[in-house]
């Protein structure tokens, strides 16, 4: 599957239009991370992974780590969109019996490749798929998704050397860098400080092939991910350049949205901004 | 009267890296898991002989399990190696949401573990693991007696398909079990029958157990021994039936009072069959390096204490 620029960007839309309702809903979960990410996911699940929606526990498909796991809310909206589930299963999202847990649990959800939630892990555990792949001679690739917060997590970091040390270029590596976390530091001005500084020379002393672009341009994502794929005997890192809160006005760089319920009118405010055009 | 423990003693961790080796032989699924202690966990005959299934982590055990956690998803078996220090403490979360959460199969095992760690002390002794493993849902914890019975339960462990905790001791044991020794999940094991008491054990202390049974048989003390080389699932049959032969109970685990094999026990007998017991294992102390038996004697988990505590036991 390949969707044009316009289509991904209406997809995106909609994908933004089910987290916001999803949280709504289910009064808890996150808002901001999940916006910031979601253009990325959607861009994977429909143009970059080899996937089969109607086959997801296929052993040769490409497997996705969402290791920022308190984003599972925008993973389990692109899901849906992508045809892994109804649409009317987003309702359940944090109910008891749900398959849609608060974090990604890969025993519920066929199309979940790893259970994270805890950060720092899943990153590990997508070198060890990566790892996996290679010492089965398998060419499926793997992808995994970490925050700029995330990465104050040190195992993010002894990830980063082992996957180095054996050379998984089968491995892509996103870096969400919307440049929040749920508290941190206080910065100037009433700001918060920046998570993480200076990603790409951090992980460039790790080894790794690093693609800096903005997280939010589908041209952007679309080419950083073909020039992955030329990456030899090395994995990439993409650190993504993205906005908390993306693409609701009153939500974007405030870090009181990371995971804040909306009210009825902020919902009929944030739906106003979202309709998909034709 | 002849001992149930043979002369032979035999090091657990050298037939585990043996054996381990044979696996990654004979099963390509099976990978060798490193975190830079081959040469203390003897699974440096992996490195050495089969180099392609051995996969060095480094110094860095979180990350370590969770690249195990992803392996298992892409259908292999990993083997965790590490001291069971580092693996219960230094890398827990990562194994509950990643291994046990998720019931990936993963086999872990902890080297190392208990008291006796070769002067190390307290930052390598390993005494609350059992407690920590037998916690987590899915956990399989096992605890063998003797170098056969590390190799039977590694049998068990590469055809179980889940998570699975073995725990090693570091220095040799006396044989107890001939070669067709057949270990199972979930039962426990009569050593030695007896009338007056019940001795349940597990791990190094089992043969401890024996030690302790066979000295007071000399002074006319009939002490049964029930080995209880499967901590999780743990045979409550087992353990409420020797509360209703013997009427009195003792525990022995190289390992805190706290959570193990003891708790275990008690807590069967509490909802079961009250009966009174005590609970030997290291009392609520921080320990040290020392040589081995003033290790023993010290934390009181020495065959004479075994055996003092069962003496004052029967006389009240």
């Amino acid at each position: 599957m390949s969707l044009s620029t316009k289509v991904l960007f209406n997809k995106a839309k909609q994908a933004r239009r089910q987290v916001i309702e999803t949280v709504h809903h289910a009064g808890a979960g996150h808002v901001g991370g999940p916006l910031s990410a979601i253009d990325l996911l959607t861009y994977l699940y429909f143009n970059e992974m080899k996937i089969d929606p109607s086959n997801p526990r296929d052993k040769d498909r490409d497997r996705f780590v969402l290791s920022k796991g308190h984003s599972a809310i925008a993973l389990y909206s692109v899901l849906a969109l992508r045809g892994y589930m109804p649409t009317e299963e987003l309702k359940t999202f944090d109910s008891l019996n749900s398959r849609l847990q608060a974090h990604p649990d890969m025993n519920t959800l066929p199309g979940l490749d790893m259970s994270t939630g805890s950060l720092g892990q899943g990153i590990s555990a997508a070198v060890g798929i990566a790892l996996g792949a290679k010492l089965q001679n398998k060419d499926f690739r793997t992808y995994c998704m970490i925050g700029d917060g995330e990465s104050q997590e040190g195992q993010v970091w002894e990830a980063a050397d082992i996957g180095s040390k054996y050379g998984l270029d089968n491995l892509v590596v996103i870096l969400d860098y919307n440049r929040l976390q749920q508290f941190g530091w206080n910065g100037e001005n009433g700001k918060r400080k920046i998570p993480l500084t200076n990603p790409e020379q951090r992980w460039e002393a790790f080894g790794w092939y690093v693609i800096t672009i903005d997280g939010h341009d589908f041209q952007d994502i679309s080419s950083a991910f073909n020039e992955a794929r030329e990456v030899k005997g090395k994995p990439v890192i993409i650190v993504a350049n993205t906005v908390k809160g993306k693409g609701i006005s009153f939500m974007e760089n405030a870090y009181l949205w990371h995971s804040r319920v909306p009210t009825d009118e902020e919902l009929t405010n944030a739906v106003s901004e979202l309709s998909v055009e034709g | 009267m002849a001992s149930l423990l043979s002369e032979r003693k035999e090091t657990m961790r050298d037939i585990f890296g043996e054996t381990l080796l044979q696996f990654s032989q004979e099963d390509e699924k099976v990978y060798i898991v490193d975190g830079d202690l081959a040469n203390s966990t003897k699974i440096d005959i992996v490195a050495m002989e089969n180099p392609q299934k051995f996969l060095q982590m480094g110094i860095a055990e979180q990350n370590m399990l969770s690249v195990c956690s992803g392996l298992a998803a892409t259908g292999l078996q990993p083997w965790a190696v590490t001291f069971a220090a580092f693996l219960s403490k230094r890398a827990i979360d990562q194994i509950q949401v990643q291994i046990a959460q998720p019931n990936l199969n993963v086999k872990m095992v902890g080297g190392y573990s208990g008291l006796l760690t070769g002067l190390t002390g307290k930052t390598h002794q390993s005494l609350e693991d059992i407690a920590i493993f037998r916690s987590l849902a899915n956990m399989t914890v096992l605890a063998p007696a003797d170098s056969v019975e590390v190799k039977k339960m590694m049998e068990f462990a590469r055809e179980y398909d889940g998570p699975v905790y073995i725990r090693l001791a570091r220095d040799p044991y006396p044989i107890i079990f001939n070669e067709d020794y057949n270990f199972q999940i979930g039962k426990a094991v009569y050593l030695k029958e007896g009338t007056d008491l019940t001795i349940i054990s597990t791990g190094t202390q089992t043969s401890r157990a024996i030690e302790a049974a066979e000295l007071l048989q000399e002074e006319g003390l009939s002490i049964a021994v029930l080995h209880m080389p499967s901590i999780k699932p743990l045979d409550e049959a087992a353990v409420v039936k020797a509360a209703e032969k013997t009427g009195y109970i003792v525990t022995a685990e190289e390992h805190s009072i706290y959570g193990g094999l003891g708790s275990a026990v008690a807590e069967v007998l509490a909802e079961n069959k009250p009966t009174p017991m005590q609970r030997i294992g290291v009392k609520d102390l921080n320990s040290e390096s020392a040589p081995n038996e003033e290790l023993l004697n010290k934390y009181g988990l020495s065959v004479s204490h075994m055996a003092d505590v069962i003496r004052i036991a029967l006389k009240k």
